[in-house]
C-alpha cells in the first residue's frame, strides 16, 4: 500500500533501478490478434530458449498489449535496440536468441521489407505504418505486460494523479481538460470538459462515472486493444475524473465478447487497489474511489449511454430520451459521467503534459490524435493513430500501404456501421469530427473499413443495414420499421428485384429514420444509405434498370459460365463448386448448369490462369450451353519430354 | 414547479417547467397526434407521431413531444411539410401491421398515408406498449411485457402471471389500438391451464408428470417458447 506521492516516487525508483541494467527485453505482442496468429507459443518458445540457453539473468521475455500491426502479427521487438520482427513462429526463436540476443545481429528475414525500395527497417519506428503515426496512446502497449503494474508505474504511471490529488482542485482539473479541447471519441465528439464540468455542477452527493467499453462496431477494434493492453492508463484516467467530477464509485461496462479485457481490467483494479490507487484515502490524500466492472451482453444499442444506464442497472438495454441527460440524472437516477475507454485513456496524457502541449495536435476543432482500426482491402490491417486532420489519404497509402492485388481504390467506410462510404475524390479532406461530417461520414468511434473496386456500394448498405436491423432495440417505430423497410429495398435491390421508385422511397425513409428516431442508432441508420446514393447512384440505377451489378458481387445478378475455346477440362471447377452446378468430366468441356449455380463465384476464382475459362457476366443471360456432342475434347498423345528429344536426335 | 412561456405554432402557451411540449399543447388546445401516449403512463416516446420541431437558443431539431421537456422561450412548430411527411411514413409503416386500427385510419386521412405502401406483417401488433406500461406502471402485475428486440419484438402474456391476474382485470383492451393484444391473451389463456397444472406438478416434484403431460398435449407445452410464437402468430392471423 502507497500511502503518499513520495512513497509512489520511491516505489517507481526502486523499479526503475532493478530495470537500469543492460538487461535485454524480448517484448511479445499479446493482444487478441497476435494471440490468434499463434504468439502464446512463441512466448513459450521464447522462455523455453532462454532457459536452455541459461540466459534468465540477461533476458526477460513478456507478452505486452498490441501495438497495432496485427497485419504482420505476431510481433516481437527487442529492446535496448528497438529490433522489431514480424509474424515471427516458435521456430524462428532459436535463431533471434541466438543471433540477437547472444550475437547482437539481426535477423534480415523477419524484418519489415518495403517492397517497392526493396528496403528493410530494423527499429520499429522506422516502419513505415509506425512511422506516420502520432502514437501517444497505443505506442506505450508494446512496452507494457497488461497484468504487470510495475510496467505502467516504469512508464511515469499514476503520476498524473498525485498530480490531480496533490495539485490541484477538481475545478481545476475540468477546466484543464475543457482546455484541452478534448472531445468524446466514442462518436458523439462532445466536449469531455463541459460534459464533467456539467456533472460535477449537478447537485447531489452520489455520482458515478463510467468507461464505455462496450464497443461494438463490425471491425473496430480500439477500444479493445487499449482495454486490453494498458488497462492502467483508463483507471488512471477515470479515477482523475472522478476526482474532479466528485464521484466516489465508478464503473467499466466492457462487453462479455472481450474477455482478455474482461480478465485484464480485472487484474488492474486489483493491483491498483493494493497498491492504493483505488479505495480509501488514495495515497494519503483523503479522497476515496473504487471501481467495479459490469459485463455487457453484448448488444449493439448498449453503447448508447442511456441504454447503458439502464443495462448497468439490470434493465432491458433500450435508450431513452434525453433530457434529462445522464450529467444530472443517470445511474439510479444520480448523476453520471459516462466517457469512452480511449477518451478516458487521453486524460492522463493531457494532466500530466497540460491542456497546451495537448491542443498543439490536431485541427482548429478537434484536437489530439484519434485511433483508427484500419481494416479491409488494405495491405497493412491495423490499429493506426494519428493526429485530428492528417488526411486519408496519408491514413490509406503512407500507413496502409494501398490496395493489395493491383487494385484500385472505391471508397472508405468510417464511422462504423452507421456512419458513411467517402470516395476517391475526397481523400485529401483532415480527418476531424466536423470534416467527415461535411463529406456525408462521421468520425464514430473511428473504424474505417477501406473498399476496392470489386466492392458493390449497394450491397455495401445492404450489409450494414442488415447489421442495424438486427441490432436496433425496437422501442421507437421509425427506427424498429424504418431500418427494416430500407433493409428489404435493399436486399430487393441486390437479388434483382429493384424497382422504379425505390430511390426515392429509399430516401423518404431515411428521411423519416433519421430525423424521427429516439436514439443516435436510429439517427444515423440511414448513414449508410444515403452516403452510397450520394456519391455511388448510378450503381443502384445500375442494378435497379439493366439489372446489373458493376462490380460482379450481387449474387442474384451475376452468372457465370465456360469458354468452350478456353476450357481445359482439368475438373478443378467441377470438384470446388459446393451446388454441383458444374458438368465436367474427363476430356469434356465443363459446363454450367445455370439451374443450379448460385454464382458464388468460386469457379471463377480457382479457374487456373493458364485457361481463364470461367466467364462471369452481370445484366445479361449466359449464352446458351454447347450441344453434348461439341463437349469431347479430343488430345494429342502424351509423349514425353525425353522421348521427344530422343525422336529428333535420330 | 416554475412558470415558464413558450411558444406554439405562433401562440404563447404559459406552461410549469414540469410539463413536456405535448402536455402545453393539449393544455391550449393544440393537437399533436400520438399513439404510445396515456395520461396515466410515463412518457415512453416509442411512437414518434408527436415529432414536432423545437427551436432553443437558434437551434431547431425534431423532438417527441411527450418526452420533451418545456423551457422558457422556447419555440415549437407541430406541423410543417417535413413533420407532416414523417408522420406519414409512420402511419404507413404500422399500417403494415394493422391497418383496420381506428387510430391509424384517422392519421392516414390527415397525412395522406397510403395503406398499403408497406407489404403487409403477420402480426397485428404495433408495439405501442400501452399494455405493457399500463400492467407494470398502473397494475403492478407484470403480466404481459416485451420479448425479444428489434423486428423481433412483440408482446407476450406471463402464462403463470396472466393466469392468475388477467382474468378478472383486462383492463389493458380497451387500451389497444389494435386487436392484437386480445389474441396474444386468447393464447396466453390456452396455455394457462397447462402453466398451473405444471406448477401443482413441480410442488409433488412429480416430473414424470409434467413429462407425460408435454409428451400428450404437445402442442400447448408452456416452456416451448417458438411453439408458443408459431401459436400467436396462427391467432393473429386470424
Amino acid at each position: 500500500m502507497i500511502n503518499s506521492p513520495a512513497e509512489l516516487e520511491q516505489f517507481r525508483q526502486d523499479i526503475l533501478a532493478k530495470r537500469s541494467s543492460e538487461k535485454a527485453r524480448i517484448s511479445v505482442c499479446a493482444g487478441a490478434g497476435c494471440l490468434a496468429t499463434g504468439a502464446r507459443k512463441v512466448i513459450d518458445a521464447f522462455n523455453a530458449e532462454i532457459e536452455k540457453e541459461g540466459l534468465e539473468s540477461e533476458v526477460c521475455v513478456k507478452g505486452t498489449g498490441c501495438p497495432g500491426f496485427c497485419e504482420r502479427g505476431p510481433i516481437v521487438v527487442i529492446d535496448p535496440q528497438q529490433t522489431c520482427y514480424l509474424q515471427v513462429t516458435p521456430q524462428d526463436v532459436p535463431e533471434i536468441v541466438a543471433k540477437t540476443i547472444q550475437q547482437k545481429k539481426v535477423v534480415e528475414r523477419l524484418l519489415y521489407c518495403d517492397t517497392v525500395k526493396n528496403e528493410k527497417s530494423v527499429r520499429e519506428a522506422d516502419i513505415p505504418f509506425y512511422k506516420h503515426q502520432e502514437r501517444n496512446i497505443i505506442g506505450n502497449n508494446i512496452k507494457i505486460d497488461p497484468k504487470c503494474i510495475d510496467d505502467y508505474l516504469a512508464l511515469g504511471g499514476y503520476s498524473a494523479l498525485t498530480k490531480t490529488l496533490f495539485q490541484m482542485t477538481p475545478e481545476e482539473v475540468v477546466d484543464e481538460v475543457k482546455k484541452s479541447g478534448l472531445r468524446g471519441r466514442g462518436g458523439g465528439g462532445f466536449s469531455t470538459g463541459i460534459k464533467w464540468d456539467a456533472a460535477r455542477k449537478a447537485p447531489g452527493d452520489t455520482k458515478y462515472v463510467i468507461v464505455n467499453a462496450d464497443e461494438g462496431d463490425p471491425g473496430a477494434f480500439m477500444d479493445r486493444a487499449v482495454l486490453e493492453g494498458n488497462p492502467h492508463s483508463i483507471l488512471e484516467g477515470l479515477i482523475i475524473g472522478a476526482y474532479a467530477i466528485g464521484s466516489h464509485e465508478g464503473y467499466v461496462y466492457v462487453r462479455q465478447e472481450y474477455p482478455l479485457a474482461l480478465e485484464n481490467v480485472g487484474v488492474a483494479i486489483k493491483q491498483a487497489q493494493e497498491c492504493g490507487f483505488l479505495g480509501r484515502n488514495i495515497l494519503g490524500s483523503n479522497f476515496d474511489f473504487d471501481i467495479k466492472v459490469h459485463r455487457g451482453a453484448g448488444a449493439f444499442v448498449c453503447g448508447e449511454e442511456t441504454a447503458l444506464l439502464l443495462s448497468l442497472e439490470g434493465k432491458p438495454g433500450e435508450p431513452r430520451s434525453r433530457p434529462p441527460y445522464p450529467a444530472t440524472s443517470g445511474l439510479w437516477g444520480k448523476p453520471t459521467n459516462i466517457n469512452n475507454v480511449e477518451t478516458w485513456a487521453n486524460v492522463p496524457l493531457i494532466v500530466s503534459n497540460g491542456a497546451d502541449w495537448y491542443n498543439q495536435l490536431g485541427t482548429a476543432r478537434s484536437k489530439g490524435t484519434k485511433i483508427f482500426s484500419l481494416v479491409g482491402k488494405i495491405k497493412n490491417t491495423g490499429l493506426v493513430e494519428v493526429p485530428m486532420g492528417a488526411t486519408l489519404r496519408d491514413i490509406i497509402y503512407k500507413i496502409g500501404d494501398g490496395i493489395p492485388g493491383g487494385k484500385k481504390f472505391k471508397a472508405i467506410q468510417t464511422g462504423g456501421p452507421a456512419g458513411g462510404c467517402i470516395p476517391e475524390e475526397h481523400l485529401d479532406i483532415p480527418v476531424d469530427f466536423d470534416e467527415l461530417i461535411k463529406v456525408g461520414a462521421i468520425m464514430g468511434s473511428g473504424g474505417m473499413i477501406v473498399m476496392d473496386e470489386d466492392t458493390c456500394m449497394v450491397d455495401v448498405a445492404r450489409y450494414f443495414l442488415n447489421f442495424l436491423t438486427q441490432e436496433s432495440c425496437g422501442k421507437c417505430s421509425p427506427c424498429r420499421e424504418g431500418v427494416k423497410q430500407m433493409h428489404r429495398i435493399l436486399t430487393n435491390i441486390t437479388e434483382g428485384r429493384g424497382k422504379e421508385g425505390d430511390i426515392e422511397l429509399l430516401e423518404e425513409l431515411a428521411m423519416s429514420t433519421g430525423s424521427a428516431s429516439l436514439c443516435a442508432l436510429g439517427r444515423s441508420a440511414a448513414n449508410p444509405v444515403l452516403s452510397t446514393l450520394r456519391y455511388f447512384r448510378h450503381e443502384y440505377e445500375t442494378h435497379i434498370k439493366e439489372k446489373r451489378c458493376p462490380s460482379y458481387t450481387c449474387q442474384g445478378l451475376v452468372s457465370y459460365y465456360i469458354d468452350s475455346a478456353k476450357c481445359g477440362a482439368c475438373r478443378i471447377c467441377e470438384r470446388e463448386c459446393s451446388s454441383q452446378a458444374v458438368m465436367g468430366g474427363k476430356n469434356l468441356i465443363h459446363i454450367v448448369d445455370q439451374t443450379k449455380c448460385n454464382a458464388c463465384g468460386t469457379c471463377f476464382e480457382v479457374c487456373p490462369t493458364k485457361f481463364g475459362a470461367v466467364i462471369r457476366i452481370s445484366g445479361e443471360p449466359a449464352p446458351a450451353r454447347i450441344p453434348e456432342e461439341a463437349r469431347i475434347i479430343v488430345r494429342q498423345r502424351y509423349v514425353p519430354k525425353k522421348a521427344k528429344q530422343a525422336e529428333t536426335a535420330v | 414547479m416554475s412558470e415558464v412561456s413558450l411558444q406554439i405554432d405562433g401562440k404563447e402557451v404559459a406552461a410549469t417547467d414540469d410539463m413536456t411540449v405535448l402536455d402545453a399543447a393539449r393544455s391550449a388546445g393544440i393537437s399533436i397526434p400520438t399513439i404510445c401516449y396515456h395520461e396515466k403512463l410515463k412518457p415512453f416516446g416509442g411512437c414518434r407521431l408527436c415529432t414536432v420541431e423545437a427551436e432553443a437558443s437558434g437551434r431547431t431539431s425534431l423532438v417527441a413531444a411527450c418526452v420533451y421537456p418545456v423551457q422558457q422561450g422556447l419555440v415549437v412548430r407541430t406541423r410543417s411539410q417535413k413533420i407532416d411527411s414523417i408522420r406519414k411514413v409512420l402511419t404507413e409503416q404500422l399500417l403494415a401491421y394493422a391497418p383496420e386500427s381506428e387510430v391509424l385510419q384517422t392519421l392516414a386521412k390527415d397525412y395522406h398515408a397510403d395503406k398499403d405502401r408497406f407489404a403487409k406483417e403477420p402480426s397485428f401488433c404495433i408495439l405501442c406498449g400501452l399494455c405493457v406500461r399500463y400492467c407494470t406502471e398502473v397494475k403492478q402485475k407484470y403480466a404481459v411485457g416485451f420479448v425479444d428486440r428489434g423486428p423481433r419484438r412483440e408482446i407476450s402474456f406471463i402464462p403463470e402471471i396472466a393466469a392468475r391476474e388477467c382474468w378478472d382485470c383486462k383492463e389493458c383492451f380497451p387500451l389497444c389500438p389494435t386487436s392484437a393484444l386480445q389474441a396474444a391473451y386468447v393464447l396466453t389463456k390456452s396455455l394457462a391451464p397447462i402453466a398451473s397444472s405444471e406448477r401443482a406438478c413441480t410442488t409433488m416434484a412429480d416430473t414424470n408428470s409434467i413429462r407425460e403431460m408435454n409428451q400428450t398435449d404437445a402442442s400447448f407445452a408452456a416452456n416451448d417458447e417458438s411453439k408458443s410464437k408459431t401459436l400467436l402468430k396462427a391467432i393473429a392471423e386470424g
